[in-house]
């Protein structure tokens, strides 16, 4: 059985606009996703700001009402067994904010210890247990106003996991974080694999996902647009090589004339500074650097380089088809 | 047992909180001794019959309700600021029980205000503190501070659903202060009026703390400070299982 189970999953918005004559407008944050994940996955969720990666969560977690549609957690439903569902699964969400800034963190986990019922004998030993693994010990007297973002979010972490839930939901997590904490972080996310949990992610980091995640949903303007482990995700978008051209100045025309080239499956384009790169993927078997090079007779030309597909490439390529 | 652990963890979590806020603080001393001195002031200019005792619970009566009625319309405000109101939305327990200890942490601070108006009196002004019934009077400000919390809880309920709703709490000081008869007896009020007072739990409160104090019928006003606290339980109950509901379908409760 699946432990985590959204089927045509909806969420629309309702607000106004306007200021004397307010209308009424609806925004469709998650049109209709489905997915499973099972026991002791580490699935990701991937996608670009307001994609519905944090609606899709927040439903999950019961905090939000699908508009149409169902997700099981646990085999419970998230709307008529919240309550259930609330007692066994734990979320994280990234950022500065969700903590009581002018207590210590030893009272903010005591004070989620009891929100979540954890005895009071075993309450002490779970929060030095939580405070170690996230690397808080020695620190947790101290009030969390004067904490550093990454101290934020491995407290984060410490209250989301201290009732030691079946399910984790992590909302970028490392979000803000400087590298070597980041590092820290991941190194957390996958000792809780290790101890058997499941995990859902969202990130925007394309390595923290290739690196973590044993399965992925890239997820744009509310929907699916593409589901699989990350070596199919690279394999099934970006069959073959890439080539990456530095170039000055080119316009649409010349992109539009790229994207015909025979055995060119995508081109994106990555502005930096006076330069452009363009970031071309192309069909495994053909060699077409001299054909591209062609077309950009005229222009200034940098360097060209040819690697294998990333992650990173796959997902420019599924959000770009989707949009 | 876990109820009341997490009232009792609750309730000192937010007086810790309290205590570290010093915007808090200084409103909580300065604000009843104000009242205090105002309300002695015009006691004696409106050459009324009567003790200044009487003025002087009245007073510490507003610093009851003041402190109230901020905490709870700041509280979930400041929750949503804080980002942690939606984990208590997601935690297992009910919101109404969530947020109860930090009501009634609210109207604790609020006992404050009531000794600091009477030992100002006793200072500056020379008011003897004679109580008639002591132990009534021990027994009816705790009571009545906790049905005000109560209270409290209710129109904390309504900030869930509505983001700006704490602004209703500027409007309903004065007005309460006036209907529970606290600045001046609710007899000089227009008839239509009195339904309203005994819908308040600071009308029944102020009447059994100063009968306590002065003498007169305490266990009357007393019962109705009870069942308007067990009322205003029962119904913010109801209104945070509602509110909440509508809250996560209308996505009301972070900021964003």
């Amino acid at each position: 059985m699946a432990v985590i189970e959204a089927t045509d999953l909806r969420r629309t918005y309702r607000t106004t606009t306007g200021v004397i004559r307010r209308r009424p407008l609806e925004v469709e944050a998650v049109r209709g996703i489905s997915f499973t994940v099972e026991q002791g996955e580490l699935f990701g969720l991937l996608g670009p700001n307001g994609a519905g990666k944090t609606t899709t969560i927040k439903m999950l977690i019961t905090l939000l009402l699908p508009t149409s549609g169902g997700a099981r957690v646990l085999g419970m439903d998230v709307v008529d067994e919240a309550r259930e569902v609330r007692k066994r699964i734990g979320y994280v969400f990234g950022g500065d904010r969700g903590l009581y800034e002018r207590l210590s963190a030893r009272d903010n986990l005591r004070y989620f210890a009891e929100l979540y019922g954890v005895s009071g004998k075993a309450q002490r030993n779970r929060i030095d247990e939580v405070l170690e693994l996230v690397g808080l010990k020695g620190r947790e007297q101290e009030r969390v106003e004067g904490y550093s973002r990454g101290m934020r979010q491995r407290l984060h972490i410490a209250r989301g996991i201290l009732h030691d839930p079946e399910v984790v939901f992590l909302d970028e997590p490392t979000i803000g974080v400087d590298p070597v904490g980041a590092r820290e972080l991941r190194q957390t996310i996958a000792d809780l694999i290790a101890a058997g949990k499941t995990v859902l992610l969202t990130t925007h980091y394309m390595f923290e996902a290739d690196a973590l995640c044993d399965r992925i949903a890239v997820i744009a303007k509310g929907e699916i647009v593409g589901e699989g482990t990350p070596a199919a995700l690279k394999a099934g978008v970006a069959e073959g090589r890439v080539t990456e051209i530095e170039v000055f100045g080119v316009d649409d025309g010349v992109l539009s004339r790229l994207r015909v080239v025979d055995g060119v499956t995508a081109v994106t384009v990555e502005e930096r500074d006076q330069k452009q790169l363009l970031v071309v993927q192309c069909a495994a078997d053909r060699e077409l650097t001299a054909p591209l090079l062609a077309q950009l007779d005229g222009f200034e030309v940098g360097r060209v380089t040819s690697r294998e597909p990333t992650l990173e490439d796959a997902y420019v390529a599924l959000v770009g088809a989707g949009e | 047992m876990r109820t009341l652990r997490l009232i009792e963890s609750g309730f000192r979590m937010n007086l810790k909180m309290l205590g570290t806020s010093s915007f808090f603080l200084l409103t909580s001393v300065v604000q009843p001794i104000i009242f205090a001195t105002v309300a002695f002031y015009m006691f004696r200019s409106g050459g009324r019959n009567g003790t200044l005792l009487y003025a002087s619970l009245g007073a510490g009566m507003m610093g009851v309700w003041s402190t109230t009625l901020f905490g709870s319309g700041g509280m979930i405000q400041w929750q949503r600021w804080q980002g942690t109101l939606e984990l208590g939305a997601a935690a297992p327990p009910a919101m109404a029980l969530i947020y109860l200890p930090f009501s009634l942490a609210n109207a604790f601070t609020g006992m404050y205000a009531m000794a600091a108006t009477l030992v100002w009196g006793r200072l500056v002004f020379g008011i003897p503190l004679h109580f008639a019934h002591p132990w009534l009077f021990a027994l009816s400000l705790p009571a009545t501070v906790v049905a005000l919390g109560l209270m409290g809880l209710v129109l904390a309920s309504t900030f869930i659903l509505y983001r700006h709703a704490n602004a209703l709490s500027n409007l309903l000081e004065y007005p309460v202060w006036i209907a529970s008869g606290l600045v001046f007896s609710t007899s000089l009020l227009p008839q239509w009026t009195r339904p309203i007072s005994w819908c308040l739990p600071p009308y029944w409160g102020v009447l059994a703390i100063r009968h306590a104090a002065l003498g007169g019928d305490v266990w009357g006003p007393l019962g109705m400070v009870i069942v308007l606290g067990l009322a205003s339980l029962a119904i913010s109950s109801v209104t945070f299982r509602w509110f909440e509901h509508a809250a996560r379908a209308r996505a009301t409760l972070s900021l964003t």
